[in-house]
């Protein structure tokens, strides 16, 4: 497989997330200027956490604008697969490739620490590693990461099945006292209506191996890889 | 605005009140004089001001800091340099430091935090490293002092927000609280970066002719006399002392570090120094200095945040983000496109010259013009009188009444602010970013992965400032060997420090001879241990009226790691299995925690630090680790024996049953005694013998003193508590304080 993985200034999980693909996948991906309009043929565009243009203005909101951008929204109405972790969800939300806002956690504090996210779709390929309703620890680490929509389009992602993870308790609860964000509906991450994009504030990059405290993030690169191999 | 601000365009009338503004003593001020051959001009004494302020100048501690250990075979690079570099082997080298940041993060505590997160990282990541690891050591006032709140509130808030966005994992830490901290916070910034042995960069300027290059943000007027404001007292106009405090952009400073980066792996750059304390001043004599030569610099091509500002203003900025490098020249155009790609400013604002002279132009005319070499040649150094601290008694265990409820004792004890768990503390930094962090904040280090290798850095800060305030010399001695223990007991091998020696107004001989103890103290333990010091850094003039600080030489441990399979955590493992101390207990409660927090006494003397024993005792248990057979390891310090047990099972959640002998001891002075050189090993019951015979074989005393299982923690006379109830106790304080309800 062939993936790329966009580099904006401020960017800081963009390594993080080559190594995960490079090693559980097998294939190092391309790293990919935002300034570069072009982006290589590939199976795969990952936007990454870190705090593109320091999360000024609005976090996301000026990545957004990057030239990359173009080709990524273009790629997208393709049907290439975009995966948008942390501050790449909030540049998928921003850029207007998946719905919704995220806004300043409840608590107003940045949070880094494991939670626990229940798989409530698993047919993507992001997601076909899991099982529907099995219940992973992946860390989070973020300060918007408040996930709100209107109950319209809450309704819709529901309704059809586009909510991929949930917070929720180690036992699997959902509920507002599990939401270490306090995300309308528990919301972790969300696809586009093909499920060929997903955007989720935890970091499935960082739990790749026991060593790093877990490896409930692996199987989201091993369905990708599957996938794409397929 | 301070008058010199506002005079500083012009000259003033009255030189000699000017120089005593920017605190340069009559004496201090006669030799500027002396040393340019007439009086200096208002841009010139702003110069020699900040050179010679304490801050950068050491002045006042030069003297003692001599006696510190600086070398070892694994030492690469010692004090001296933006940081110390040590030999981790495979070709690659570790560079690390410690600052303080005390004085502005009192005045703003955010961006206070925040600026001394990205000075840290700066002088790590100027010398090739790209930082992998921050750490902080952080002293507060009495939780119930009304400025305690708000001021950890900022003090955190600065230093995730500026090291969660620059990418840079805060793996580990500490935070204490004591009423001399009242009126003078101290927060104290690590960094750890690794770099290849060969391509390590130094201030060291040379090439006559080779081009001077600014790179990083514009200058602007913010931290004017920063480095002259932390070298004073605090007086009652603190408050008005806030526009010396810098403001941080951590996502230039992430930009700088890409770029600085790429162009370092190439081999344009002749040598590089960040502008920290005193900015563009500091940084000029010290790549000439070290170099033996001249700089012209022409100060219209410096970027700059407004239009107006003058020589003065753009030679004392302490804007933050910014570097300057001598480049080969002819490879001023290949630099620039890297700085450019990053959007960051690029200028050559002037060359290296044979003349010896630094060399300021503005509009056309000479700003300044002054000698380099004597600027730090017959920079002052005081022998400041000193007198050690007077000896305090040790206290009697049969004097401290001895407790009816045990556990309510050791519920009390993991609660209380000291050693109540800092987890909404670390929640708030990103502690895992790079994916290597393999022990995160809450062990005894932190421990990082060398990226891309099977081995790891062990790394941790440490002091007990109230041992230092009893007995310097004992407390400096502790504060270095606990550092070497908390390395050991994640089954590293503990390498070099870096310090940072918080003290109060070096003017007051008792406050010398706290200085002094301490180096005495950790001098000594550097020696015993093989642990030298490779880079600090000095902050005096912690006072406010006439209350100092408590004496906190912060140590920050480097470890490595060798084998990960064998890495050791505090947390219990599993039931059944046989707790072990490795060391002797003699029951000192003299400074303890136990003394303070339940007798509500802060006296007598500090547990006595035995550096042999404190060897033998780490090395067996590194060795021991090493063979695979530990399951836990947890060194005993804060509130004893019983409170390290107490940490392994919260952090395991196993419970366990002591079976501590009644022997001639008084029970809390067993279990809540301070006495150092101590560990706690889980093992498996097969593995007991081996481990106590070994140690029999090795001198090192070492005792089964329970074993793991059930919900609780048990003990002798039927006292129990269940291990939620203690980790409740443990995570409840600093929210509910946070919040407003504790």
């Amino acid at each position: 497989m062939k993936s790329a993985v966009i580099v904006f200034p401020g960017s800081n999980c963009d390594r993080d997330v080559a190594v995960a693909l490079a090693r559980v996948t097998g294939s190092a991906p391309t790293m990919v200027w935002h300034g570069d309009r072009a982006i290589p043929k590939v199976d795969l565009i990952v936007l990454p956490g870190g705090f593109s243009y320091g999360d000024y203005l609005r976090s996301g909101a000026m990545a957004a604008h990057s030239p990359v951008m173009t080709e990524v929204a273009s790629r997208a109405k393709q049907g290439v697969p975009v995966l948008g972790i942390c501050n790449g969800f909030q540049i998928l939300t921003e850029a207007g490739l998946l719905p919704g806002a995220l806004i300043r956690n409840a608590g107003l504090h940045f949070i880094c620490r494991d939670v626990h996210l229940k798989v409530e779709n698993t047919g993507s390929m992001f997601t076909r590693g899991y099982k529907t309703g099995q219940v992973v620890r992946i860390p989070i680490a973020h300060a918007d990461g408040n996930y709100r929509a209107d109950p319209m389009t809450l309704d819709r992602l529901e309704g059809e099945g586009l909510v991929a993870f949930r917070y929720c308790s180690a036992e699997g609860t959902v509920g507002e006292a599990h939401s270490p964000n306090g995300s309308a509906r528990n919301i972790a991450g969300i696809f586009n209506e093909k499920r060929t994009v997903l955007g989720l504030m935890p970091h499935p990059e960082r739990m790749i191996e026991p060593m790093l405290g877990g490896s409930d993030g692996r199987p989201f690169f091993e369905g990708i890889a599957e996938a794409l191999a397929a | 605005m301070t008058a010199a601000n506002t005079k500083a365009a012009g000259q003033p009338q009255n030189m000699e009140a000017l120089a005593r503004e920017f605190g340069l003593s009559a004496d201090e001020h006669k030799l500027t004089q002396s040393i340019l051959g007439r009086t200096p001009n208002v841009t010139e004494l702003g110069v020699f001001s900040v050179m010679w302020s304490e801050h950068c100048s050491y002045k006042s501690s030069k003297k003692w800091l001599r006696k510190l250990p600086t070398t070892a075979p694994w030492v690469v690079c010692g004090p001296g340099e933006n940081a110390g570099v040590i030999d981790i082997g495979d070709g690659m080298v570790a560079i690390f430091k410690m600052e303080s940041h005390n004085h502005p993060s009192f005045i703003e505590p955010y961006q206070g935090a925040a600026t001394g997160v990205g000075g840290i990282l700066r002088d790590v990541f100027t010398m090739g490293a790209r930082p992998i690891a921050n750490l902080n050591s952080l002293r507060f006032g009495d939780p119930k002092h009304p400025k305690t709140r708000h001021l950890i509130a900022g003090v955190v808030g600065g230093i995730g927000g500026y090291g969660n966005c620059v990418g840079v994992p805060t793996v580990g830490g500490e935070c204490t609280f004591h009423p001399r901290y009242n009126g003078n916070i101290l927060v104290n910034a690590m960094t750890v970066g690794l770099a290849r042995k060969d391509r390590v960069f130094y201030a060291r300027a040379a090439g006559v002719g080779n081009p001077v290059v600014y790179v990083g943000s514009k200058t602007g007027r913010d931290g004017i006399h920063g480095a002259t404001m932390a070298s004073a007292v605090f007086g009652d106009e603190v408050e008005a002392k806030r526009p010396t405090v810098q403001v941080g952009d951590p996502f230039t400073e992430k930009l700088l570090i890409e770029a600085c980066l790429e162009l370092m792996a190439t081999d344009a750059i002749v040598s590089i120094q960040d502008m920290g304390a005193a900015g563009l001043t500091s940084s000029s004599f010290e790549m000439a200095g070290k170099g033996g030569l001249g700089i012209e610099l022409d100060l219209d091509k410096v970027p700059q945040r407004e239009p107006g500002m003058s020589a003065y203003e753009i030679m004392l900025s302490e804007s933050q983000e910014r570097m300057l490098m001598v480049l080969k020249q002819g490879r001023e155009a290949e630099a620039e496109r890297i700085f450019r790609k990053w959007e960051l400013d690029f200028a050559v604002i002037g060359r290296l010259t044979d003349t010896g002279r630094l060399v300021l132009r503005q509009h056309g005319q000479v700003a300044a013009d002054m000698p380099v070499a004597p600027l730090s040649e017959q920079m002052p150094e005081y022998a400041r009188p000193w007198v050690p601290s007077a000896p305090r008694s040790s206290v009697d265990a049969n004097s401290v009444p001895i407790p009816d409820d045990i556990a309510g004792v050791l519920k009390k004890l993991i609660s209380c602010p000291d050693v109540a768990s800092k987890r909404w503390i670390w929640d708030q930094y990103d502690h895992m970013v790079m994916a290597d962090t393999l022990q995160r904040p809450g062990g005894d280090a932190a421990v990082v992965r060398i990226h891309g290798s099977d081995r790891a850095l062990a790394i941790t800060t440490d002091c007990t400032p109230r041992y230092c305030d009893a007995d310097p010399k004992v407390g400096g001695a502790q504060a270095v060997a606990e550092a070497w223990r908390n390395i050991t007991a994640v089954g590293a091998k503990p390498l070099a420090i870096t310090d940072c020696m918080n003290c109060g107004n070096p003017e007051r001989p008792e406050i010398m001879g706290q200085f002094a103890g301490c180096i005495e103290g950790m001098a000594g333990a550097c020696k015993a241990l093989d642990f030298p010091v490779v880079s600090g850094n000095v902050s005096l003039y912690n006072d406010t009226g006439s209350t100092g600080v408590q004496p906190t030489p912060s140590i920050g441990g480097v470890g490595i790691l060798d084998n990960l399979r064998v890495m050791q955590t505090i947390a219990l493992k599993g039931a059944g299995h046989a707790l072990v101390r490795i060391g002797h207990t003699r029951g000192h409660l003299g400074a303890s925690l136990y003394l303070r927090e339940i007798a509500g006494r802060e006296d007598g003397a500090p547990p006595p630090v035995d550096l042999q024993e404190e060897r033998r005792n780490g090395d067996f248990v590194r060795t021991f680790i090493q063979t695979g057979k530990s399951l836990a390891c947890h060194d005993v310090s804060d509130g004893g024996l019983l409170v390290a047990v107490a940490e392994m099972a919260m952090a395991g959640g196993i419970g366990a049953k002591l079976e501590i002998p009644t022997a001639a001891l008084p029970p809390h002075a067993f279990l809540f005694g301070e006495d150092q050189a101590r560990y706690v090993l889980e093992v498996a019951e097969s593995d007991l013998a081996t481990l106590l015979t070994h140690a029999e074989n090795e001198g090192v005393i070492a005792r089964r003193i329970g074993t793991t299982g059930g919900a609780s923690l048990t003990g002798i006379g039927g006292w129990a508590i269940s291990v939620s109830e203690l980790k409740a106790a443990n995570e409840a304080w600093l929210p509910a304080y946070m919040s407003g309800s504790a």
